[in-house]
């Protein structure tokens, strides 16, 4: 069935006429995602590439066309506003790629969220992709893809580009990657994808790849070891990075002490992950994961 | 971004978060203290705060503080020149205690950490004795309550009137918190004075870079004389620049590619000399932008490139790479992983550029084989 995203999955694109926005929004089509509107305030009736209609609101889009996916591609003062307003709409699924977006907006747009059914993934993160679907929701690159039985989730973009090249170079293929992004405030978190990915009849294993700072991954790990059935590999990004320096992403940073690699590394060896030492081992460390476990690859 | 402690207690004192009167506006011969500014911790320790008893003694600290390098456990072993001072009133203290607000990433809530373990290193105490730490986690709907003061305060073990005063203290840091969307407002010391009234003898804010736009008093409070110059540099090219110790420069597309990077190169025995994300976008003007960078710092004896094209193509990255190798006539050993997008081709244009450029196929390779050409 792969997660979150599939074959039935009926998007709006919001924010569909800026150039972030216009872009991706046709190379997800082109590589198949169904996308059914597009919102930008001020352009409803208009038309996305002569086919997909434009709205003023998104609750106009959802009401004319059934969407039940939105992806956020508005720059970031108005981001918060935007995902606000797909929850309003009672989509249950909000994808933000926008980078940037204040940390005091995302405090009080998550506290929005909360009691509503609306799960939001990122901001600040590439998507979420399930190739057999042929359902690309973000800005990662398609042609890398291909349909398998391995779940990817990842806190870095380009990292987990590197994951999905190596399984689909090694002829595995995905069932669906995750991009959970890289700011402090998110939507899902790892236990949530993994959840997803446990329960997913057509997932295999799974490849985790987190970073330096907050503590996600010692809860992911501390989950996984009590729950986890499946074969997992991981990688943690930063092992070199010094403390009190921000790496790019606004939450990679060791601060006090706390949010090492060394500590994650330890936390998920001793859950029963599998930890590549570099990211040219993605592929090989999942490979051995399952091999551990049983699985012939 | 950060502030000097004097820029921090100007906000404080907007918001009506009480700070020490400031010295030559406000006092006369009275006790002062001397504090040297920079963007680092620990000053006392490292000499950088001085109580002087008269105008002249506080001249003598003061001459003596200018211009030197302050070491402290925050500022590395070659320390930070002092290029301002702050002179404020020596106050009655009758206790220290700490107190820091910032956003708990586990609960995603703006929270207050207040603790009686003042003027001391705070990160021991969270180590060690995490109980000592009292927490108060914000709901961003209702902003700070009342109740919330008061059990810190009562937490803490204050009594009488500085109850009234501590809850009133946290109502408008937690007012001046948000309304200048910092990252961090961390008071420690906080004091009890004699009298029972609650002041900040300390102030350190940070701000959450992505809300500059909207925060034009904090851009202007910048000191760029404390930023380290090729990561202010790096800003005006929307590069993400971060300057470490090693030898081998790094051009990474990705903040997390561009980590695993560094670790790699440390992996196989090398060091990295900076940080670098030129983002998923990069441009020519770009790419020469971020090779200027590398180069300019002279400990560089090798470069490293690791490009995933995705969406950006690797023809495309190939060709800049060139341009940005003639433009500024590398000299140093240059190690290349593509991956993604026309690879073929652009690992086909590196190979016919003439210039001497030694590919990589995955980045394990690269990386020893940057080591590799440092060894000549």
């Amino acid at each position: 069935m792969s997660i979150l995203v599939n074959a039935e999955t009926r998007l709006v694109v919001q924010g569909i006429t800026g150039s972030a926005g216009s872009f991706h929004a046709k190379q997800c089509m082109d590589y198949g995602t169904n996308v059914v509107a597009g919102v930008t305030p001020g352009k409803g009736g208009q038309k996305f590439e002569g086919k997909v209609p434009i709205f003023d609101t998104v609750e106009q889009a959802v009401k004319a066309t059934g969407a039940n996916a939105s992806v956020v591609f508005v720059p970031p003062p108005f981001a918060a506003d935007s995902i606000m307003e797909a929850a309003d709409a009672k989509l249950p699924l909000v994808i933000t790629i926008t980078e940037g977006i204040p940390v005091n907006d995302m405090v009080k747009a998550k506290r929005f969220l909360q009691g509503t059914s609306t799960r939001l993934i990122g901001p600040n993160c590439p998507g979420v992709i399930t190739p057999g679907g042929k359902c690309k929701i973000g800005i990662m690159p398609g042609h890398i893809h291909r349909p398998g039985r391995i779940g990817v989730v990842s806190r870095s973009g380009t990292l987990t580009y590197e994951a999905v090249f190596q399984l689909t170079s090694l002829g595995l293929g995905q069932s669906t990657a995750v991009g959970i992004g890289g700011d402090p405030v998110n939507g899902t978190n790892f236990i949530d994808v993994l959840k997803l990915f446990n329960d997913d009849a057509e997932t295999d294993a799974v490849i985790m790849i987190g970073e330096i700072g907050g503590s996600a991954e010692e809860e992911a790990a501390a989950w996984v070891k009590a729950n986890f059935k499946k074969p997992i590999a991981g990688f943690i990004a930063g092992a070199s990075a010094p403390p009190g320096k921000r790496m790019g992403h606004a939450g990679a940073i060791i601060a006090g002490g706390k949010g090492t690699a060394a500590e994650k590394v330890k936390a998920m060896s001793a859950a029963g992950y599998v930890m590549a030492q570099s990211p040219s081992e993605l592929g090989t460390t999942l490979v051995e994961a399952m091999k551990r476990k049983g699985h012939t690859v | 971004m950060k502030i000097h402690e004097y820029q921090g207690k100007q906000i404080f004192k907007k918001y009506g978060v009480p700070v020490p009167r400031e010295a030559a506006k406000e006092l006369g011969t009275k006790v002062v203290v001397v504090k040297a500014q920079i963007h680092a911790g620990g000053r006392g320790k490292g000499g950088g705060v001085k109580i002087a008893k008269s105008p002249a003694e506080a001249k003598e600290h003061a001459s003596k503080m200018l211009g030197m390098m302050l070491k402290t456990v925050q500022t590395g072993p070659e320390g930070q020149k002092v290029q301002t001072l702050y002179i404020e009133e020596g106050l009655d203290l009758d206790k220290e205690y700490y107190l820091g607000v910032t956003l708990d990433r586990a609960t995603s809530r703006i929270t207050f950490m207040a603790s009686t373990e003042g003027g001391v290193e705070i990160e021991e105490v969270a180590e060690k004795h995490p109980e000592k730490i009292l927490r108060e986690a914000v709901d961003p709907a209702v902003g700070f309550q009342a109740y919330q003061g008061r059990k810190l305060a009562y937490g803490l073990g204050l009594t009488g009137d500085s109850v009234g005063s501590f809850v009133k203290f946290c109502a408008a840091l937690y007012k001046a918190y948000v309304e200048t969307d910092a990252a961090l407002a961390e008071i420690n010391p906080l004091v009890r004075l004699k009298d029972g009234s609650i002041v900040a003898l300390d102030s350190k804010m940070n701000f959450d870079d992505n809300a500059l736009y909207r925060q034009k008093d904090v851009v202007e409070m910048r000191d760029v004389a404390e930023e380290d110059e090729r990561e202010a540099k790096a800003k005006e090219f929307d590069l993400a620049y971060i300057a470490l110790s090693g030898n081998i420069g790094c051009m990474v597309n990705g903040a997390g590619l561009a980590m695993a990077t560094m670790d790699t190169i440390k992996l196989v025995g090398g060091e990295p000399a900076n940080f670098l994300d030129v983002g998923g976008g990069a441009t020519k003007e770009k790419v020469t932008a971020a090779f200027k960078l590398i180069l300019a710092d002279p400990a560089v004896k090798a470069v490293l490139v690791n490009i995933f094209g995705g969406i950006m193509k690797c023809d495309v990255i190939a060709e800049g790479i060139i341009a940005a190798a003639k433009e500024v006539q590398l000299k140093v050993p240059l190690v290349v992983r593509l991956e993604g997008t026309n690879v073929e081709l652009g690992k086909q244009i590196l190979a016919n550029s003439g210039l001497k450029i030694t590919p990589a196929d995955n980045l394990r390779q690269a990386a020893e084989k940057a080591v590799a050409a440092l060894k000549g």
